[in-house]
């Protein structure tokens, strides 16, 4: 392998990386607020895209809005999501919860099948996204750039918001105890709310620029990738942005580098995944970034 | 207690003659059912030994039923069909031409998914709730994935076709009624006690003297056994394997079971178990175009598994407990109502 060639699989395993981070934050986040992990997060992912496919397909709208109100409509739909499904039982024992989050992902599923239709569709690539850049004898398409240039605005801007403003200490402070939190007054409700907003829309976020990259949609689009962002969260140190940013990227360039360099082993990439979560949780089941707890009796 | 004993043989055998009249007087589509609800009796059973005994949340349940399916399918379908199948890459030459009779292959096939338990639950049972069960799951999807790969021993993506269909009604709820049995004694001895001790609280559990390890490891394995069984009467049943088959919507089903049921109940799972297949096929009209004489209401595709979908949630939101609870039918619960409404009143 020559180094051109290495130098394209860099860039499409960092982009890649990126795309995983992108939604591995909203699973870190809700996990962290709520200790729950949000099966439904890759399908509100593909809710997000289809959302998008439709207002650029059947609305004159230029892109840019389309993908705007696409992003807040899935943040209102995670609201709401969260609201139906996961508040009855957030008394009941995890188990219950995790399972409510497993239904409500199959329902998710199933729903958008029977409205959607199960037929692939092509996602509609504005111009901006699909030019192709030749550096030397490596040609980019200029969404490589956009994707990592996206998720490092939103960590930056995610690292901001928790650390420096009053709502994001309320996040902490209901991440470190639920109780405690709201007997200082934090109204809990609504902080899981926002959370689950700003979740929700990264996911979309995550999810439009999925489908500019593999602009085929389905319904069930979500899977795969809410899986594996999933693993990316966990490997990071779950309920840790950072962490989650770099589990992503992790993820992502070990998948293009495990194909680039072992061709072999090409059927084995949605595998890769499994094994580094499987390895990650036996050396370290707390993650890179995560801080060891141990159980008080 | 000695009348509940009878009342047990009786059921038995009420059971016995149901199924044996079903065999000749029901069609081949409703036998299937009846097939299948066995099937699914013996895999939830043996989730609710893992999850609702046991506490461990596990979501490997697909992974290991893939394991027994393909055992037993290469172990019973014939030399011939076997080169027919692996056309594009020939089978190893070891398994080439084995072919045993069904109940060894079965066995086997559940010893198998048994060792693969232990592989996997020895370093993924030191974790707990969702990192087990995403451990679990990726166990699973690692065994598929592994599947779709080792081309010489599972005809890969193509799967195998031509299993010898041997599951009938016999077969499935013979085993069904054994898997019962042994739960239940399972669970009324000491293991069982030592199992539900560990859902309740571990580290009280451990201060007892339960070796938590040994427990937990041997209520994997038993479980893996039975869905390597499950599995393998599931391929035999349907004839045709592969590995897509062993998504996670498979592992999603028998959860859905083994909640509607109540976690931790022989009795529920073995209800619900025969009410979600049964369920599954009577919401078939959903998919097809109703014709109400004056009025013709057109079908949609995959409406079934909405509603399927949405009637799981509003039991999971609205009767946690599923079924049963954690309780299990008893004879007694026709009689001494009245009792037990006595020693509420006097507390």
């Amino acid at each position: 392998m020559n180094f051109e060639i290495f130098i394209q699989h860099l860039f499409n395993g960092v982009s890649l990386g990126s795309l995983y981070a992108l939604i591995a934050i909203g699973y870190t986040m809700v996990y962290g607020i709520l200790r729950l992990i949000n099966f439904a997060h890759g399908d509100i992912f593909m809710i997000g895209i289809y959302t998008a496919f439709y207002g650029s397909v059947f609305t004159p709208l230029p892109w840019w809005m389309v993908f705007i109100f696409s992003i807040l409509f899935t943040g209102i739909f995670g609201v709401i999501l969260e609201k139906a499904v996961y508040k009855p039982l957030r008394k009941s024992p995890r188990i219950s919860i995790l399972i409510s989050a497993i239904g409500a992902s199959f329902l998710l599923e199933n729903l958008a099948i029977v409205v959607c239709g199960g037929r692939p569709k092509a996602f509609p690539i504005p111009d901006m996204f699909n030019k192709v850049f030749y550096l030397g004898n490596v040609s980019v398409v200029s969404l490589t750039f956009y994707i990592p240039v996206i998720t490092l605005i939103t960590l930056l801007g995610l690292l901001y918001f928790i650390n420096k403003t009053k709502t994001g200490m309320a996040m902490r402070a209901v991440s470190k105890d639920y109780e405690a939190a709201s007997l200082m007054g934090i109204d809990v409700n609504k902080i899981i709310s926002i959370t689950f907003f700003i979740g929700s829309s990264l996911a979309c976020t995550g999810g439009l620029m999925w489908g500019l990259k593999f602009p085929q949609i389905t319904p069930l689009i979500g899977v795969m990738p809410g899986l594996k962002c999933f693993i990316a969260a966990v490997v990071g140190g779950i309920g840790n942005i950072t962490g989650a940013v770099i589990g992503g990227f992790i993820l992502g360039l070990g998948e293009i580098m495990l194909v680039a360099f072992l061709p072999a082993l090409t059927g084995y990439r949605d595998a890769f995944a499994f094994v580094l979560l499987i390895v990650i949780l036996l050396i370290k089941p707390t993650g890179i970034m995560g801080k060891n707890l141990t159980e008080k009796v | 207690m000695k009348k509940n004993y009878i009342y047990n043989i009786f059921a038995l055998f009420l059971l016995i003659l149901f199924l044996f009249i079903s065999n000749n007087v029901f069609n081949s589509y409703e036998i299937r059912i009846l097939n299948l609800s066995a099937i699914y009796i013996i895999l939830g059973l043996s989730m609710n030994l893992i999850n609702g005994f046991t506490g461990l949340f596990s979501l490997g349940h697909a992974g290991f039923m893939a394991i027994g399916a393909y055992t037993c399918a290469i172990l019973t379908m014939s030399p011939d069909m076997k080169e027919i199948n692996f056309f594009l890459k020939p089978i190893v030459p070891i398994l080439a031409n084995i072919q045993m009779s069904f109940l060894p292959a079965l066995v086997i096939s559940g010893i198998v998914s048994a060792l693969f338990g232990f592989l996997i639950g020895a370093p993924a049972l030191r974790l707990k709730d969702d990192y087990l069960a995403i451990a679990t799951l990726g166990f699973a999807e690692i065994i598929r994935v592994v599947f779709t790969n080792i081309q010489s021993i599972t005809n890969g993506a193509l799967g195998l076709k031509g299993i010898p269909v041997y599951t009938n009604i016999w077969w499935s709820w013979g085993f069904a009624i054994i898997t019962i049995l042994f739960m239940i004694f399972l669970i009324k001895g000491s293991y069982g006690k030592a199992f539900k001790a560990i859902r309740e609280d571990e580290i009280a559990a451990e201060n007892m003297g339960i070796d938590l390890f040994r427990h937990k490891m041997l209520s994997f394995g038993i479980g893996a056994f039975f869905a390597g069984i499950g599995g393998a009467l599931l391929g035999n049943l349907l004839g045709t394997i592969d590995p897509n088959m062993f998504r996670f919507l498979l592992t999603f089903n028998i959860l859905l079971i083994v909640v509607l049921g109540g976690m931790g109940s022989i009795t529920g799972t073995c209800i619900s178990a025969i009410l979600v297949t049964v369920l599954m096929e009577v919401l078939r009209f959903l998919d097809e175009t109703i014709d109400l004489g004056f009025i013709q209401i057109e079908g949609i595709q995959g409406l079934r598994m909405v509603v399927f979908s949405a009637i799981l949630m509003v039991v999971i939101i609205f009767y946690q407990n599923g079924l049963m609870g954690n309780k299990e039918f008893t004879w007694d619960m026709f009689k001494k109502k009245k009792a037990a409404y006595n020693v509420k009143d006097v507390k």
